[in-house]
């Protein structure tokens, strides 16, 4: 038994459940900002995306990492107010316009890394130092697992908890849910429904954007067409599972990234299942969750319709 | 000094002109009704003052001072408050959230909801509007919900209310609360703006009262110089029968039977539990109730629309299973939703008209459909049920609500029906055509159509019925008869107190 569980190294594979979490959990609480303002977010992919590329692109040219950082952030709410016009100002169905961020993130930075990136041979930036906290990062157990990561991760943890306060103890929180419930109400009561789902949308898209950063900035340290991998929709169905609200979405997310750590360890159990088959772990689980849980949870009542004022 | 004047308000839609050259004049301290039929503008009107709606043309005199009204913010900040007919409450969030929202009081961008709750306690009891400011608005009844509305307006410092229909949904005790607290209001000196289109209230709670048609308005009076007849006439621009005539009911075979009837709502939540109805040829059996108890449910359910648990006998066969084709051959059901289920708005009068047969001869031969007896049909029909069309292509959607209202109740009893469902069957519709839907009904009951009417408004269920039934919570509350129909005891029941 003993021997199992040093094999098994549940504490590694815990460290590994939260590092992967990462940018599930900041691509959820994206959606969860923008869909309690009443705006669907499936553009998250392709923000998440596009957040790896400039945050790479931004220190590839500056050789600081953390103004790629900055940048990610900043183009990731960027592209996200693109979605928001679309979707605020002219009307269009949320689902074609975040499907247009995700296809044109898709084609902009591939076409980019081709004629920009793959042939430059300069030395990337690398990676995001790991910072060890003093004292903490000795604890055993907790220390490996919480106290000796990179930024983004720490920014994670802490952004779920601001989220969470932003979302439910504060006035822009009471707002935003005025207007994913009830934009109408919320506008006879004097609140710009259309300033809210702006500035919603455009937080959405930095948290997305700061988890495009991990992608290439903190993991790989280099970018790569489509490395995101789907982890955008993964996000949404964390969303959706935690029932939009930001510990929801975080559980949900350590869940979904639970089944990613595990599926690439399953090998070194002694196991032996092909990698093509642990490594669709995720999305295997994302699809049943999302089959079990769409239809019990309660989406915000008004997300996904466009408002206009007469 | 009066607190609002308008003049000459002009508001168009499109072709519709629905004010046109509106002059009010509103003093503090008095109550002042606005009244009309659906379509009349009193709506436009108001939120046109409300900053909903701008106006075209026009002048907004608000205590002394020429104001303009872009958005709802500015009528706030004056002083204007408006409670809406369909309410602007976010039913997940807290009494006082909503109270506060947009107003919050706040440190550092945190809520701060002791202050907020402390704000409501104290003018609930200022003003008699008891509520517990930490409930959440869902699971309020819809008399509170409204107290919630007035505490917001309130709250937000209002001078001025706009109440739009506020007794459309609440019971008559309901109605007799609204009325203590709108005195309170008017004693400290506020104005208030009673929109309705209920001539009985008018003539208990107005001190001034104003007459709308067609966007203008037609006369200015009080109700020691008026009757209820002359604002009828007023209102509708000829006289009407406020009473609906009909003779004694000669009751024959049930015709619709729901035994043990359990059904659920969208939620999955028990909606109707365990009802039992037997609506008799040749009667009509009324089920009063405040929206949202099940009625729509149990509707539903008897047309096949829902999965129910129990029984439904149709016309002597068991038709708990059947689907709702095979209900509709001796069942007609006029849904509550005119605008979703009733007609298709996109489609013509012709062939909302012929829905229920349109596959079928006269209509169709196989695949062809026959389009001169469609034709022939529906220019029947509309003169028949005198529907303002011009022509039958004309499509539905461009006739007024009395009109769409009217195509339904027609192509809903031109099939011959044995048993009719009317959910709603006046909503939204004009005095005059509710008096001719009604007439209708009324004489297809004494050539022995079963009738289960539901309907919301107390006063249509009370002057068409020979039976009543009262809907609390999904449950029958009682099944009431001649003489015992009496409207307070109907509304105790209706709100689940007696």
């Amino acid at each position: 038994m003993n021997e199992f569980l040093q094999r098994a190294d549940l504490v590694g594979l815990a460290a590994a459940t939260l590092l992967a979490s990462t940018p599930l959990v900041l691509a959820a609480l994206g959606g969860v900002m923008s869909e309690r303002s009443g705006v669907v977010n499936i553009a998250l992919e392709g923000i998440m995306l596009t957040g790896a590329f400039m945050g790479y692109v931004a220190a590839l040219a500056t050789h600081n990492l953390w103004f790629g950082v900055g940048v990610a952030i900043l183009s990731g709410a960027l592209i996200a107010g693109l979605h928001a016009v679309l979707a605020i100002e002219f009307l269009v169905d949320q689902i074609v316009s975040g499907t247009v961020i995700n296809i044109l993130a898709v084609g902009i930075t591939g076409v980019y890394y081709r004629t920009f990136i793959q042939q430059q041979n300069v030395a990337g930036p690398g990676t995001l130092p790991v910072w060890k906290i003093p004292f903490l990062a000795n604890l055993p157990v907790l220390g490996p697992i919480f106290f000796q990561n990179q930024f983004v991760t720490y920014a994670m943890v802490v952004l779920v908890v601001c989220v969470h306060l932003l979302l439910f103890r504060s006035v822009w929180g009471l707002r935003t849910r005025a207007c994913g419930e009830h934009p109408l109400a919320a506008e006879t009561a004097g609140i710009s429904v259309r300033f809210m789902r702006y500035g919603n949308v455009m937080l959405s898209g930095a948290l997305g954007g700061l988890g495009g950063a991990y992608f290439s900035l903190q993991q790989v340290g280099n970018f790569l067409p489509n490395m995101t991998g789907g982890k955008g929709f993964i996000a949404l169905a964390a969303m959706i599972f935690g029932k939009w609200t930001p510990f929801g979405a975080f559980l949900a997310s350590l869940l979904f990234a639970a089944s990613d750590a595990l599926g690439s360890r399953l090998q070194f159990y002694g196991i032996n299942i092909p990698y093509q088959i642990t490594s669709t772990l995720p999305y295997v689980l994302t699809i049943i969750v999302v089959a079990g849980a769409v239809g019990r949870a309660i989406a915000p009542a008004a997300v996904g319709r466009p408002y206009k004022k007469s | 000094m009066p607190a609002l004047e308008l003049r000459g308000i002009v508001k168009t839609f499109g072709g519709l002109r629905a004010n046109d050259g509106v002059d009010l004049v509103v003093q503090w301290g008095e109550v002042h009704a606005l009244l009309g039929e659906n379509g009349a503008g009193k709506s436009t009107l108001m939120n046109v003052v409300y900053g909903l709606q701008s106006p075209d043309a026009g002048e907004i005199v608000y205590d002394g001072q020429p104001v303009v009204i872009r958005r709802p913010e500015d009528a706030i900040r004056r002083g204007i408050g408006m409670v809406h007919q369909h309410f602007m409450l976010i039913p997940p969030l807290t009494v006082a959230e909503n109270v506060v929202l947009g107003h919050e009081s706040a440190r550092g961008g945190m809520m701060d909801l002791t202050a907020a709750g402390q704000m409501v306690s104290e003018l609930s009891h200022r003003y008699g509007l008891e509520v517990d400011p930490r409930a959440r608005v869902r699971d309020l009844s819809v008399g509170l919900q409204q107290r919630v509305e007035i505490l917001k307006a309130l709250y937000r410092g209002a001078r001025l209310l706009i109440l739009d229909e506020p007794t459309a949904v609440l019971t008559p005790q309901e109605i007799d609360r609204l009325f203590e607290i709108v005195s309170n209001l008017k004693a400290e000196g506020k104005a208030v703006i009673f929109i309705t289109h209920k001539l009985a209230e008018v003539m208990r709670i107005a001190d001034q009262i104003t007459v709308m048609r067609r966007g203008k308005v037609v006369a200015t009076t009080t109700p020691a110089e008026s009757s209820p007849p002359d604002l009828a006439r007023l209102m509708v621009g000829r006289p009407v029968l406020l009473r609906v005539e009909k003779g004694p009911a000669h009751p024959g075979d049930v015709l619709l039977e729901v035994e043990a009837l359990k059904v659920e709502d969208d939620l999955h939540h028990p909606a109707v539990e365990g009802v039992d109805l037997q609506v008799r040829a040749g009667e009509i059996l009324g089920v009063a109730g405040v929206e949202g108890n099940g009625q729509r449910e149990l509707v539903e359910a008897i047309v096949g629309l829902r999965p129910a648990k129990g029984r439904v006998t149709i016309a002597g066969r068991d038709m708990s299973h059947a689907t709702t084709h095979r209900r509709l051959k001796d069942l007609s059901h006029i849904p509550a939703d005119r605008q979703q289920m009733g007609v298709i708005l996109d489609m013509s009068i012709a062939d909302n008209l012929v829905l229920p047969d349109f596959d079928r001869p006269p209509f169709a031969h196989w695949l062809i459909r026959a389009l001169d007896s469609i034709r022939a049909f529906a220019a029947r029909i509309i003169k028949e049920y005198d529907i303002r069309a011009e022509r039958p292509e004309q499509r539905t959607g461009s006739l007024s609500g009395g009109n769409q209202q009217k195509v339904v109740v027609a192509r809903e009893l031109a099939t011959d029906p044995k048993i009719l469902i009317a959910a709603q069957p006046t909503r939204g519709v004009d005095v005059g055509s509710i008096e001719f839907i009604h007439r209708r009904i009324v004489e297809q009951r004494d050539r022995g159509l079963a009738v289960l009417l539901v309907s919301s408004e107390l006063d249509e269920v009370l002057s068409l019925s020979d039976r009543v039934a009262v809907i609390y919570r999904g449950q029958i509350a009682a099944v009431l008869e001649g003489e015992a129909i009496d409207r307070e005891h109907i509304g105790l029941l209706m709100a689940g107190a007696a």
